[in-house]
């Protein structure tokens, strides 16, 4: 991971939140996530308006032989989704923190980042699970 | 002769028919004159157009790119690849079966009835269950047809149970036929001998279990020995058993689902009873249920009345529908000629000879695979290919190594509880000298793996074509065949 | 075991070989994880084998006791129907590469079955004027319930679907059945004379609507204006589904340019033949925007390592298999042989022959409802029809029938049993149907309503 991900939070469903403005996120998944995925080639999205919900469903990613549920780590409503994925799934493959984010959320309860993970916290958590 | 690589549309030839109408003998009638102009085609359907002969070698050339169990060895577990008989082909195709009319009164059927009601009977006495519906398609919808009386049976009790319960190591059909049926699925987990775990089955068992649904021998190919058990522990609770029956091949006139506690089973026809396959269909699957189900079977019933057949929907309790018709009858013909074929005795040695197979085959391959069950198996067994992974070689290599052998590779990445998984089914029907040919040709493969992984890695060699590239078929799905598309890459090919 | 079985290879010399490597005596110890209490204690009591020849003796025997249609033309239609098949159709899905094989897993060694089951899904679309098809369906019955679950499951906070009354009484009966185990509301759009009632399905479409299912002909035979109920769904958000005889789209405008978003049916009029009512092969196709959504499986084009064009299972994601207890369809088989039939049977008449045999059709019923109407007999249909229309009698359907067959003939559909059209009878005229066939049933019928 390099120094751009330095500001992303974590969750242990693996997705990162990237805080772009007051109440507004931006949100993807980690490395570690696109390379256990491995080729990715269709992205379920929620549409704009969707209200989501913190660690429940709000999409699903697919790759040939298998399809995850995509966990959102906060709540609130969707304002952008990234539809560039629709035709180029593999932007999350190549550039999962830049070119292959999923969706931008206005928060509804901005307390909910503070039980997320930092870089470091989430490196540590991969680890474990490794070992 | 250079390898022949045509879609049927890249062959047509404006003008060329295949075909042989009489001329109409009637008056002729002008489109526009009868219909509304919108509703009119305004284009012809871009169907190909080639002579007799064209067509014959057009399909010709593609079946001689398919491999089916009359070209070699087809061991994909739980599938039951055995031999499809010939003469049940000549019997489905007799007009007196192939060319009547479903609506047709049932005094002019009589025939098609008595051997559908006969066919239910004795799938009953192979079952141990009290009645079978022939309705159900294939055994996904005969697993949903199940659930749907599970589910009627709760409600006429007046409960609405929402938790089906399935093994970790159940057929994927399972969990979809129980959501498709309404049910929320709990899975539980194997304990380290691949069987039911009693314990943990307990703690999931409540007055909201609608149904635990089985397959015995279970996709690893062992026997459910605490079955009896299992079925008191759902019993109790006011649940019933599904038996998933497409590892029915294992147990003919050994034991039956009736006998085990089951309460609902269906059967896989075009499995246990030689259907054919037909290259994905169509199979028949139908549904037997004990005494408290049957008020909740499909309807229209196939019923006797003296020596008369007849077809009676007047069920109240019913379930309703769940296919057109009565069930895919040409399989079931197919399954009954089969049947007769065979009799009582020889449907047991059936089972002996897949269960006796699959032992052999299992122990010739024991030193050379790990063995995550090394016990007694039934009509099929697993192994994992983790020992060949440690040394860079996936379960999907040594499969496609199996092609240029000609073999068709077993079923692999199933159960999902067995690391690189290698499920394999043999069936009663190879010879030893079919089994043992495969048992080398393995053991070659395995100490590829050890020697000179390449090989492995890099194959298939012999095959017509090389991996394919899924991810792109994925990702930008062509579905079909677009002339216009075509037309311009060339057109695009000559500018350029 | 003996050697009395010729589906049993194993001779006593193999069974021994292979039991002494088990270091086993018997089958039986194979079987001793079976507990006793459950172990058959005899044979199974069914009916002993029969020899070959015995065998075809009496399954001759039985399938003698069925009239067919060789024997006595056939007026049945309502959803299955006699068609000429080319005799290279049975001739080419008799090969065993293809009928002995099963799904195709293995893209190497199975490109004919891909390959072919590509070409179907293009010749289905051809047809429907949709982007997209899958390999086939048990039968157009499941694909019609297929396609509701569909529509509901792709639309958000709509969970209802309005079917026509003149879409086939057994797709209602299996949507209804559906709909309960996926809990999700049906209701039925009642007729004005013999197609919907277009004041009734403005009167109930809603904003909870999901989609409208019509079939085309509908199964009265008369062909519904798809163009107005497409107007009206689209205004409600609701999608549009049609049931279509795949024949009958030679002629008639493709559903597809008329906006319909899901297109099902089943192919048994093009290559499968009647069978007792199955198997038969429904279809699946749908606009671009579905092709992820669609059940069942589906092939697609690719290549190789070295650009060769190839064919394998695609969008397999979707699959019950993979999604298990989230997948929006349980369904696993296909009908890939009788989709290989009706695939052989489209590419025998090709783009000529299957318009030459559709507008056979429409002659045919016309010749036959015109022939009737000058006998004094009431068409009802006052929309046009394809390849049946009602036609009503002065006497109950069922009584008409058996006479007709001491005539010599199968009778028609009777109205009565799902719709309560007493006296009322449905009749299809194939192109099997010569004139003279149609004029002597003309014929029968005038002497048997007369008599």
């Amino acid at each position: 991971m390099t120094n751009k991900t330095a500001n992303l939070l974590y969750s242990k469903e693996h997705e990162w939140v990237l805080s772009l403005e007051e109440n507004r996120v931006r949100i993807g998944i980690s490395e570690y996530a696109q390379k256990q995925l491995g080729d990715i080639v269709f992205v379920e999205n929620p549409e704009v308006d969707d209200e989501i919900t913190a660690n429940e469903s709000m999409g699903t990613i697919e790759s040939v032989k298998a399809v995850s549920d995509i966990f959102s780590p906060v709540s609130g409503v969707v304002v952008r989704v990234n539809e560039e994925l629709e035709d180029s799934p593999a932007l999350i493959n190549e550039q999962p923190y830049e070119e292959g984010w999923l969706v931008e959320v206005e928060l509804s309860d901005p307390g909910e980042l503070e039980s997320l993970l930092n870089e470091d916290e989430y490196k540590a958590f991969i680890n474990e699970g490794e070992e | 002769m250079a390898e022949y690589n045509h879609l049927i549309f890249e062959v047509s030839r404006p003008g060329r028919v295949g075909y042989s109408l009489p001329k109409s003998d009637v008056e002729s009638v002008n489109l526009e004159d009868k219909f509304p102009k919108h509703l009119i085609r305004d284009e012809a359907a871009g169907l190909p157009e080639v002579a007799e002969l064209d067509l014959v070698r057009h399909y010709t050339a593609l079946s001689n790119k398919n491999h089916g169990i009359d070209n070699g060895f087809y061991p994909l577990g739980s599938c039951t690849m055995k031999y499809n008989p010939k003469v049940n082909e000549v019997v489905a195709r007799l007009a007196g079966f192939s060319r009547i009319h479903p609506y047709q009164p049932t005094e002019t059927v009589q025939g098609a009835l008595e051997l559908m009601y006969n066919l239910q009977e004795e799938l009953a006495v192979i079952t141990g269950m009290d009645a079978v519906t022939l309705q159900p398609s294939a055994g996904a919808q005969g697993e949903w047809t199940g659930l749907m009386m599970v589910r009627a049976y709760h409600e006429q009790k007046g409960e609405t149970r929402k938790k089906v319960l399935v093994p970790d190591s159940a057929h994927g059909t399972n969990p979809a036929s129980a959501s498709v049926a309404g049910y929320k699925t709990v899975t539980i987990p194997s304990n380290e001998n691949g069987l039911v775990d009693l314990e943990e089955l307990k703690k999931h068992v409540d007055k909201d279990t609608a149904a635990l649904m089985l397959t015995n021998p279970n996709t690893l190919g062992l026997f459910e020995k605490e079955i009896t058990e299992i079925a008191a522990v759902v019993h109790e609770a006011g649940g019933l058993l599904y038996y998933d029956g497409a590892n029915s091949n294992a147990i003919l006139g050994k034991t039956t689902p009736g006998d085990m506690g089951f309460d609902v089973v269906h059967l896989n026809l075009h499995k246990t009873f030689t259907g054919p396959h037909g290259g994905g269909g169509p199979g028949s699957g139908p549904v037997g249920v004990k005494e408290v189900l049957l008020p909740y079977l499909p309807v229209p019933r196939v019923e006797k009345d003296g020596d008369k057949f007849l077809l009676n929907s007047n069920y109240p309790l019913s379930i309703g529908r769940v296919k057109g018709y009565y069930g895919n009858f040409g399989i079931n013909v197919r399954a009954y000629s089969y049947i007769r074929t065979m009799g009582p005795v020889g449907l047991r040695e059936v089972s002996e000879g897949a269960v006796l197979h699959a032992n052999y085959l299992r122990k010739r391959l024991d030193p050379y695979f790990e063995s995550p069950y090394p016990q007694i198996c039934k009509h099929e067994f697993v192994l994992s290919g983790s020992r060949q992974k440690k040394l860079g070689v996936r379960t999907l290599d040594m499969a496609k190594r199996l092609l240029d052998f000609g073999y068709h590779p077993p079923t692999i990445y199933f159960p999902l509880n067995v690391e690189e998984c290698l499920m394999i089914e043999p069936t009663e029907t190879e010879s030893k000298e079919t089994m043992d040919a495969f048992a080398d040709v393995m053991i070659q493969i395995a100490k590829e793996v050890e020697e000179n992984p390449g090989v492995v890695l890099d194959a298939p060699h012999t095959t017509i074509i090389g991996r394919l590239d899924e991810v792109q078929a994925a990702r930008q799905p062509i579905v079909r065949y677009i002339k216009e598309k075509e037309e311009e890459q060339v057109k695009d090919g000559v500018k350029a | 075991m003996t050697n009395t079985y010729r589906y049993l290879p194993d001779t006593k010399q193999d069974q021994e070989e292979m039991l002494k490597f088990l270091n086993i005596s018997s089958v039986e110890e194979l079987f001793e994880d079976i507990p006793s209490e459950i172990r058959l204690k005899g044979e199974l009591d069914i009916p002993n084998a029969d020899s070959e020849p015995v065998l075809l003796k009496k399954m001759s025997q039985l399938a003698a006791r069925n009239k067919n249609a060789n024997d006595y033309p056939t007026f049945l239609g309502a959803g299955t129907y006699d068609h000429y098949i080319p005799s290279v159709v049975d001739h080419m899905i008799s090969r065993s590469e293809f009928y002995t094989a099963y799904t195709p897993y293995q893209p190497e060694i199975s490109q004919g079955e891909l390959q072919a089951i590509f070409e179907f899904q293009t010749m289905v679309c051809e047809l429907t004027g949709m982007d997209a098809a899958n390999s086939s369906m048990y039968d157009g019955f499941t694909s019609l319930a297929e396609a509701a679950s569909l529509a509901v499951a792709s639309a958000k906070k709509r969970s209802k679907v309005l079917v026509s009354n003149g879409v086939h009484p057994e797709s209602r009966a299996v949507l209804q059945t559906v709909a309960r185990g996926q809990e999700y509301t049906v209701e039925e759009v009642s007729l004005s004379s013999d197609v919907t009632d277009l004041d009734q399905l403005k009167a109930q479409i809603a904003e909870d609507t999901a989609a409208v299912i019509v079939q085309y002909p509908n199964f009265f035979g008369s062909v519904e204006d798809l163009a107005e109920i497409k107007q009206i769904a689209e205004e409600k958000g609701a999608l549009l589904i049609v049931s279509s005889n795949p024949l009958a789209l030679a002629l008639l405008q493709s559903p597809g340019k008329l906006g319909a978003d899901i297109v099902i049916g089943d192919m048994q009029p093009l290559g499968i033949p009647m069978s007792f009512g199955g198997p038969h092969c429904g279809y699946f196709a749908v606009k671009q925007k579905f092709i992820r959504k669609i059940p069942g499986r589906i092939v697609g084009q690719t290549q190789d390592e070295k650009g060769k064009r190839g064919f394998v299972l695609t969008l397999q994601a979707r699959e019950q298999h993979i999604r298990r207890d989230k997948a929006s369809s349980n369904i696993c088989s296909n009908q890939a042989l009788n989709a290989l039939a009706s695939s052989i049977c489209m590419t025998a008449l090709g783009k000529q022959g299957i318009r030459e045999m559709a507008m056979q059709n429409i002659e045919k019923a016309d010749y036959m409802a015109k022939v009737l109407q000058r006998k004094g007999f009431i068409v009802m249909n006052k929309s046009a029809f394809f390849n049946e229309f009602v036609v009503e009698l002065p006497r109950p359907v069922k009584e008409v029938n058996s006479k007709l067959l001491e005539a010599g003939f199968i009778g028609g559909y009777d109205l009565g049993i799902d719709y309560g059209y007493e006296n009322q009878m449905l009749i299809a005229v194939t192109e099997q149907r010569s004139k003279e066939e149609i004029d002597q049933f003309a014929v029968a019928l005038e002497a048997v309503v007369n008599g």
